[in-house]
């Protein structure tokens, strides 16, 4: 009998999990708030559904009900991306060590 | 146009990329590099499902553009936000994922051919099940933190929202919801979808009322977490590994953070999801309110037992955010250190409203980030340092955390301020913290309250040394 493909993507899945879980504990406490907003910005990865949904009218007409949700998601998946990304970047700027010692 | 099988390939590829993005993250050194491998993951997504889907149509303008739209919302709000602001951004942030997870699920079940899912009311079962999971999982992400939001943002009250038989409410609607899963898989029926989110929204939005504000930093992450199962479930039903190996890091990542913030109050998570936490004050605080004299003094005092000490310990909390003290605190710290003072800062866990809250808010005032210390490298200091600063926290330097098994807060680890030689307390009153305990340092012999707002003191003390 073959393998449904659905336990191969499980099986991703649950692999992922313990990669986050061992990546996730070596993050330094002090990054903790760049580390939601980059999950953040990657978890709006969920955007290719969406691209897919917006692309997937016939060309007669571009917006029926399906596909203007897929536009919607992809408006609020885009704001995440750039906000995201470039709010962790602006944070991490800030991050400086010592610049020299006045000892 | 490329095939599915080279697709399939990238997409584990933008999945790789992430994980390094995360892993950028164990230093601050090679965080910006992190970051960077996120945003190439990002692009090499989106340029994938472009060339996969590969209907050059009209769409595609339309597409773009509203992706510019959304990308310049999105960089707009991450040049203009304040600091201080950044718990609502995230929570804010949360509700879009979320959202767009429901979006995504609707669509596809409108239109499941165009996702190969089988055909309007002949959905392949296990999708339907996915596209369930992850429309419900992001209607609760987005009421959730729409909730959180309103909270963090002040709109709404800090204070718990709590009712009779809220909890069987809550535990009715949540089996309610799978029931409705369980219909809509065995009959197709649109009018179920549509109900099942509706009652998403309506769960979403009742488990968050009853947490009260200090206990955001466990909200916060645990919506965090939802987000990335709510993506995780849409991964499976678009088959994507990018999207499947996003959901799982992000949801595992929140699940982590939520841990370390209960565990920095000593709290259980059930405890904290039930809510209702804080306000009732114990009985052995009321006996203590009307007793004890309370030692205050004006930035002069302060400045003065500053001057002379020789290493001072700050501990910054929420106060220090919500009056935006950082910058006027930083300049205090460059007086003392010119002086030769020794000074390092103590974050606890929970300090602030979100995990690492207090670190960014120090950071952006450019203090470098080698001397702010955690809880646990930190707390055998205090005992050798002459002044501890405490700026706008309160129950996490409580002592009655470690002797008094009465106390609400018994067992929460706390930082040892009151063994430093004097503690000055910046606060505006003597109000209880967010626990609802009184805190014992205030009547201590060596503490001097400084009954300000944080940043006028601070201000006030520069002028004096």
């Amino acid at each position: 009998m073959e393998i449904d493909p659905f336990i191969f993507r499980f099986s991703i899945f649950i692999l992922a999990i313990f990669v986050g879980y061992y990546v996730v504990w070596s993050v330094t406490p002090s990054l903790h708030t760049p580390l939601m907003s980059v999950t953040n910005a990657i978890s709006s990865v969920i955007i290719v559904g969406a691209i897919i949904a917006a692309l997937a009218s016939s060309s007669d007409s571009i917006f029926d009900t399906s596909s203007i949700f897929g536009f919607l998601a992809i408006i609020l998946a885009a704001i995440n991306i750039f906000g995201g990304f470039l709010v962790t970047q602006r944070m991490l700027q800030m991050y400086k060590k010592k610049k020299k010692d006045k000892k | 146009m490329i095939s599915p099988n080279l697709s399939a390939i990238f997409y584990l590829v933008s999945g790789i990329l992430f994980i390094l993005a995360l892993r950028g993250l164990s230093s601050p050194e090679t965080s910006r590099q992190g970051n960077f491998f996120g945003i190439i993951g990002m692009v090499i997504a989106i340029t994938v499902t472009f060339l996969t889907v590969g209907n050059f149509s009209n769409a595609i303008i339309y597409v773009f553009i509203f992706l510019i739209i959304g990308g310049a919302i999105g960089a707009f709000i991450a040049f203009k936000i304040p600091m201080t602001a950044m718990p609502e951004l995230v929570a804010g942030f949360h509700s879009l994922v979320g959202l767009a997870a429901v979006f995504v699920a609707i669509s596809a079940f409108l239109n499941p051919e165009a996702f190969n899912l089988g055909f309007p009311g002949d959905i392949k079962l296990a999708s339907l099940i996915e596209m369930s999971i992850g429309a419900a999982v992001g209607a609760i992400t987005f009421s959730g933190s729409i909730i959180a939001f309103l909270k963090l943002r002040g709109i709404m009250s800090g204070s718990p929202i709590t009712f009779k038989g809220q909890h069987i409410l809550n535990l009715i609607i949540g089996l309610s919801i799978i029931a409705l899963i369980y219909l809509l898989c065995s009959t197709q029926t649109s009018s179920l979808f549509w109900g099942m989110i509706v009652v998403s929204f309506l769960i979403g939005v009742l488990l968050i009322i009853p947490i009260g504000g200090a206990d955001m930093p466990v909200v916060i992450s645990m919506l965090n977490s939802y987000s990335g199962w709510a993506a995780a479930g849409i991964g499976f039903t678009l088959e994507n590994s990018a999207l499947i190996i996003t959901g799982a890091l992000v949801g595992s990542s929140g699940a982590i953070l939520s841990y370390i913030m209960c565990k920095g109050m000593n709290r259980s998570f059930f405890s904290v999801i039930l809510g209702g936490f804080g306000g009732e004050a114990t009985s052995t605080d009321k006996q203590k309110k009307d007793k004890k004299p309370v030692k205050s003094g004006n930035a002069e005092d302060a400045a003065f037992l500053l001057k002379n000490a020789s290493s001072v310990i700050i501990v910054p909390g929420y106060g220090m955010a919500v009056a935006q003290a950082q910058h006027a605190l930083r300049e205090m710290v460059d007086t003392l250190k010119k002086n030769d003072i020794k000074v390092s800062y103590a974050v606890h866990p929970v300090a602030g409203r979100m995990p690492g809250h207090m670190n960014v808010l120090l950071a952006e005032a450019n203090v470098p980030y080698d001397e702010v210390f955690e809880l646990d490298d930190i707390n055998n200091d205090f005992a050798n340092t002459d002044v501890a600063f405490v700026i706008g926290a309160n129950d996490v330097t409580n002592p009655v955390a470690k002797t008094d098994p009465q106390s609400p807060i018994f067992g929460m680890p706390v930082l040892d301020v009151e063994k430093c030689k004097s503690v000055l307390f910046v606060k505006r009153s003597l109000s209880p913290g967010y626990a609802g305990v009184d805190n014992e340092l205030f009547y201590r012999e060596n503490t001097l309250m400084l009954f300000a707002d944080a940043k006028k003191m601070t201000e006030d003390i520069v002028k004096n040394i």
